[in-house]
């Protein structure tokens, strides 16, 4: 019996990236790899302009994630909540996949008449609750993002909080970007304990450059060697057989 | 989080408006909006069967959660846990050329809880806490946690007035992680526990219903969640009395709602035997020093009238004698 690991990445970011590889394309490949890319927009008081938007949608786009943007006071129940959505909608992806083999044609749960969706969702619901997670949080700590960061280590706790509630084990690590000498830092190794962040956050120092491609190509090297959930989906095994449902 | 396009579309259909379901077809149609949440909008609605609130949504995964929840409290007889289902189906919009979910429930035609303690007064935040921890105790033994907890998903219902639970869409199977909560009534942001499943989270959030309800306001946490709680508990009339229970949901300690009930019960007989020998002394004694005051004046009206009637005989006989000569 061998439950999925879903993987994500969150981004918490408040502006564009200017400097290295477009992070649209970097967040396309992160999900050819099964992994999941989610970001948040940190705004001050009313203002992003219109490209740091554009590329917020873009990259959770390509990275088969969600992305949603918010002041700094929402940002705690925005995290958790991007969080859970991304989890969900990825494992409907999973479940869609195996209704399609099941079924032969186009199907998706959209498609099955109501009565059936339900049993469908009670499913994905308890994937949801079961899988192993593992996020890896990459926080931009360039310019302005540096007054914000109090209230992103509050957030990351209430995440903790959060998902340390489900059945399934989590892991978490913490990454800043620009880092000191390369484009990312770690401030965490994977841990099940995102509380161990309280002493690493503030030591942070940064510059002006915002390098968000680099920093997520160079994330995507620190997952485990494992496979997720979506290569075991497309190398054709069961994943029915395999979960315990 | 739903299309915003979409949203502002679906906020608006006019009144009149039919919908039809594409699997059942079903025809609803729509009188007007009663609300809207985070997953969708509500509308009341006319079916075949009379009034009917239909809700809508593009979010497929959040109706069909709502629509679990819901199937599996109408199975518990006799006791409505939450509004009964109808009906589920989808909807072809032919604005958003897209298909829209939906579900129709019994409407519940009714007061939100907050703008009936302040009509009817605080007396009453006490009596609806005790009828929603009685319909929490059967929820819980069904194997469910409502979760998101608040004064908005609370209505006050009829003649006699009763609470109504709405809104299910966080209502989580015991043992899991909540799925949705609100800050204010969420012991995890007061750092007074996990957001695991469990009838104590939900105890939590009623003792902040009830803070909520006395100050009709909500605030932010400051550094101690715990010690700013207290604290705002003990500076109101009202939570004073009942300030044992509070603490103690606050902490975690009520396993079961039942407990909270019957001491909370326990504390609002306690408060009625005490302030009424209190009060009917105080009254008595009122009364009767009114009474007596009253007789005395009385009686000094009596006498004044009398004299002014023998000094009007006296006058007139003197007329009349005058008269007379
Ligand atoms: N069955 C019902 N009867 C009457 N009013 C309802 C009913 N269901 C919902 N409402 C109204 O619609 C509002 C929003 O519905 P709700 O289910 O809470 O949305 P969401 O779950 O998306 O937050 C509620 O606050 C309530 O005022």
């Amino acid at each position: 019996m061998r439950k999925g690991t879903l993987k994500q990445i969150l981004l918490i970011t408040d502006g564009c990236s200017n400097h290295g590889e477009d992070p649209v394309a970097m967040a396309a490949l992160a999900r050819e790899q099964g992994i999941t890319v989610n970001v948040i927009g940190v705004l001050d008081q009313d203002t992003i302009d219109e490209s740091g938007l554009r590329e917020i949608e873009g990259i959770a786009m390509a990275g088969g994630g969600v992305s949603q943007v918010v002041y700094a006071t929402q940002l705690s129940q925005t995290v958790q909540m991007v969080t859970r959505k991304a989890m969900t909608q990825t494992l409907q992806g999973v479940v869609n996949r195996e209704l399609k083999q099941i079924l032969g044609s186009d199907v998706t749960m959209e498609d099955l008449p109501p009565e059936k969706r339900g049993e469908v969702m009670e499913v994905v619901d308890e994937l949801g609750e079961t899988a192993e997670l593992e996020v890896l949080i990459l926080v931009d700590t360039s310019g302005s993002m540096k007054t914000k960061l109090p209230t992103v280590k509050e957030a990351l706790f209430d995440l903790s909080l959060s998902l340390n509630a489900r059945i399934g084990d989590n892991h978490f690590a913490v990454f800043v970007f620009p880092g000191k000498r390369r484009d990312v830092e770690k401030v965490l190794d994977w841990t099940p304990k995102l509380e161990a962040l309280s002493t690493v956050f503030p030591k942070l120092t940064s510059g002006g450059l915002t390098p968000t491609g680099p920093a997520l190509r160079e994330a995507l090297t620190y997952f485990k060697k494992k496979r997720s959930l979506r290569s075991l989906i497309s190398s054709d095994e069961q994943y029915f057989e395999e979960s315990s449902m | 989080m739903m299309n915003n396009t979409l949203k502002n579309h679906l906020c608006k259909l006019p009144s009149g408006y039919i919908i039809v379901g594409k699997w059942h077809k079903h025809s609803y149609k729509m009188i007007k909006p009663l609300g809207k949440g985070a997953n969708g909008v509500v509308y009341l609605a006319e079916s075949s069967k009379g009034l009917v609130a239909v809700k809508l949504s593009d979010n497929s995964t959040a109706i069909t959660s709502e629509v679990n929840v819901l199937k599996h409290f109408s199975k518990v007889q006799g006791v409505a846990l939450g509004p009964s289902l109808l009906d589920v189906d989808d909807w072809f919009d032919p604005y958003s050329k897209k298909v829209v979910c939906f579900y129709v429930m019994e409407y519940i035609k009714g007061e939100d809880f907050l703008s009936f303690i302040q009509k009817r007064g605080k007396e009453w935040i006490v009596i609806l806490i005790l009828q929603l921890l009685s319909d929490l105790e059967k929820l819980h033994q069904e194997g469910w946690v409502f979760g998101d907890l608040k004064p908005e998903n609370l209505l006050v219902v009829g003649q006699a007035p009763k609470i109504r639970l709405l809104d299910v869409g966080g209502t989580t199977l015991k043992g899991r992680a909540i799925k949705e909560f609100t800050e204010f009534y969420d012991r995890g942001y007061w750092g007074m526990g996990s957001r695991k499943a469990e009838p104590s989270y939900d105890l939590f959030s009623v003792a902040m219903i009830m803070i909520n309800a006395c100050y009709l306001k909500r605030f932010e946490k400051k550094e101690n969640g715990r010690e700013q709680l207290i604290k705002m508990i003990g500076a109101d009339e009202t939570l004073r009395k009942y300030r044992k229970v509070l603490v103690r949901a606050i902490d975690g300690k009520y396993e079961h709602a039942r407990e909270m009930h019957q001491e909370l019960m326990a504390a609002v007989i306690d408060e009625s035997s005490s302030t009424k020998t209190k009060s009917r002394s105080n009254q008595s004694r009122k009364r009767s020093v009114q009474k007596r005051y009253q007789k005395r004046k009385k009686r000094s009206g009596v006498l004044e009238t009398a004299l002014i009637v023998m000094f009007l005989l006296f006058m007139y006989v003197m007329y009349l004698y005058g008269e007379l000569l």
